[in-house]
């Protein structure tokens, strides 16, 4: 099985609390993706969905993604083009979401104290590792379990499943 | 008794999780791969899951018949778009064969769960929807999961679950007039909050749970997701909780007559403070229903208090039951009337306006008062908006005042009438929630 590729990109600082009703907005659940997409985060950082790139990273705060199971929480980043959220504790459905889509997510204590907004993170997704190399900071996050790392190995459950039914269907 | 003295018990979650997985034990922390025993699915995930399966060519359910598909949130349709998303759910669900499948007016999924007996004590069951630990007041170890470990459970029949460590919350004596059980899981959002329960299954014991209906244990078990539990467990036909040997991580006593009501405010739910600190704040709408306090008991609760009288100038109350069987009990006993007469809008059962998708959302600057379990900003319509959360009577009572009122205080609860927070009655199941 192939390995998981170390992670490098620019912070996005957020609180605690981040919900997903903040990530994906109720209103919003039945309008074109685009018009989605224009209001993630928006009432915690306004800029956020017009100015974020590929490849950047969201650190947050205690509790990111509590609120509702909507898959659209951690999939609007990731179509945002987020890489991986790091935060200092992840709401149970949400990290499992973001797994389920492939998208990295891992619980990191202090992690929102010491990174500050705009600085290169790296995270070693199979240790937990994460790092600011230009102010020296290194902390150990939680390890993701093997199962999980299984899946984000394949690129999410969608692509385990097209496996599954190829068995099926033999 | 089969346990030796002294030899560890497992508690609820790992006795459950263990048995899904086809072990004599596990233990809190590892991870296992379980057999899911039944799931269910509401009508604002049910196509993406089911296209998610059609799209990867899995040409049929792992177990058709243990899948329940409630539509319940977007209902009726307010646009083309919810339309046409459940017009291919259905599609689907007949595709996939899925016979349990209830549609728009049977009522909110997790009330439709338990009064269509879709759920027995001591299965695992997942859903897509948060509020899934509301099984556990049936001792049902139950809990949200997303659309693709949905489409994973479909096709394989099994899950990756963590073992959970547990907390116990030991239940003393009564609540006195006025308090309820949401005043009881709010008063555990303050005195726990989110940090302790994170992850963790919560087991409800001790003399207080006798006191509590199953009505009583859905809305404490509903909101324990609140707390960030993945659990939120009762005592039911063989599961028994607090054990007495089992490793629980923390453990909590509360007295029941000690509480008083409680109120969130926002913009989240852990904001908990006693009534009586909000006291006083202008309200512009009340929303009495949902799957944490939809039910028969609840109307009943909020059309005592609103009998006779009229709700305040400026200030709507809207009202949606959890469920037909809620609605037709209602509006059997009066309270359907009773409500109208007050100037309440009745609507049909559903979400209403619980997650902010239509049916009653706020302009900016509004505050609403509810009896749902959420508060979060922009959770029901303008991010500008404010949400408080209370009981069925904190809200009818705040309905008649037009500003936040504490139950208590309204003179006909003292007045020789029968106290209304501790009429024991039936639930709207016909049944008492028994141990
Ligand atoms: S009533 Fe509210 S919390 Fe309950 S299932 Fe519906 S939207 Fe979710």
């Amino acid at each position: 099985m192939a390995g998981l590729p170390a992670i490098r990109g620019r912070a996005w600082l957020f609180g605690s609390g981040i919900s997903t009703d903040m990530l994906s907005p109720g209103q919003y659940v039945h309008h074109p993706m685009e018009e989605r997409l224009k209001h993630v985060l928006e009432s915690a950082r306004p800029e956020f969905a017009g100015g974020v790139k590929p490849g950047d990273i969201v650190v947050a705060g205690a509790n990111f993604g509590c609120g509702s199971s909507r898959e659209s929480a951690p999939q609007h980043l990731k179509d945002l083009g987020v890489v991986a959220v790091v935060a200092d504790s992840l709401a149970r459905i949400f990290s499992r979401n973001a797994i389920a889509i492939g998208l990295v997510a891992i619980a990191c204590p202090s992690i929102s104290e010491v990174v500050k907004d705009g600085d290169t993170v790296e995270i070693d997704v199979v240790s937990g590792m994460v790092s600011v190399g230009e102010r020296g900071i290194v902390l150990e996050g939680d390890r993701i379990p093997e199962p999980m790392l299984d899946v984000l190995r394949h690129g999410g459950i969608e692509p385990l499943l097209a496996s599954i039914a190829a068995e099926q269907n033999r | 008794m089969d346990n030796l003295a002294g030899s560890k018990q497992l508690t609820v979650a790992e006795e459950i999780l263990a048995r899904a997985a086809g072990r004599e034990e596990s233990s809190a922390g590892e991870y296992v791969v379980a057999q899911v025993d039944a799931m269910m699915m509401h009508d604002i995930f049910a196509a993406d899951v089911l296209s998610m399966l059609e799209r990867a060519g899995i040409q049929r359910l792992h177990d058709p018949s243990k899948v329940t598909v409630v539509f319940d949130h977007m209902i009726p349709p307010p646009s083309v778009s919810a339309a046409s998303h459940q017009a291919k759910a259905r599609e689907l669900i007949s595709h996939f064969g899925i016979d349990a499948f209830f549609e728009i007016g049977r009522g909110i999924c997790h009330q439709v769960m338990i009064e269509e007996r879709r759920v027995v004590p001591g299965q695992l069951v997942v859903a897509t929807d948060s509020h899934t630990t509301t099984y556990g007041a049936q001792g049902v170890a139950a809990t949200g999961i997303g659309s693709s470990e949905m489409a994973y459970a479909l096709a394989t029949g099994q899950l990756w679950f963590k073992v959970p460590e547990s907390v116990s919350v030991i239940l003393e004596g009564q609540f006195s007039y006025g308090v309820t059980a949401k005043d009881l899981i709010l008063y555990l959002m303050k005195a726990i909050g989110s940090a302790e329960a994170q992850y963790r299954s919560i087991e409800f014991g001790g003399p207080g749970v006798d006191e509590l209906s199953l009505a009583d244990r859905m809305t404490i078990s509903n909101m324990g997701v609140e707390i960030g539990a993945k659990f939120a467990v009762f005592p039911a036909d063989s599961i028994q909780t607090i054990r007495e040997n089992a490793g629980y991580v923390a453990s909590h006593t509360v007295s029941l007559r000690s509480l008083t009501p409680q109120v969130a405010v926002p913009h989240h739910v852990e904001n908990v403070v006693d009534v009586d600190e909000v006291a006083g704040t202008p309200l512009d709408q009340v929303f009495i229903g949902s799957c944490t306090n939809g039910r028969l008991e609840d109307l009943r609760q909020a059309a005592g208090i609103l009998e006779g009288k009229h709700i305040a100038k400026g200030l709507r109350l809207i009202v949606f039951p959890a469920s037909s069987q809620v609605m037709e009990a209602a509006a059997r006993e009066g309270i359907i009337e009773t409500l109208n007469k007050a100037g309440a809008y009745v609507g049909g059962p559903g979400c209403g306006p619980c997650f902010g998708g239509h049916l009653g959302l706020l302009a900016p600057g509004e505050r609403c008062l509810g009896t749902h379990n959420r508060n979060f900003r922009g959770r029901m319509g303008s991010a500008d908006a404010e949400i408080y959360l209370g009981s069925p009577m904190t809200a009818a009572a705040s309905a008649l005042a037009g500003a936040i009122t504490n139950p208590c205080q309204m003179d006909h609860i003292t007045s020789g009438r029968e106290p209304i927070g501790a009429v024991a009655t039936g639930d709207s199941l016909g049944r008492r929630g028994e141990a």
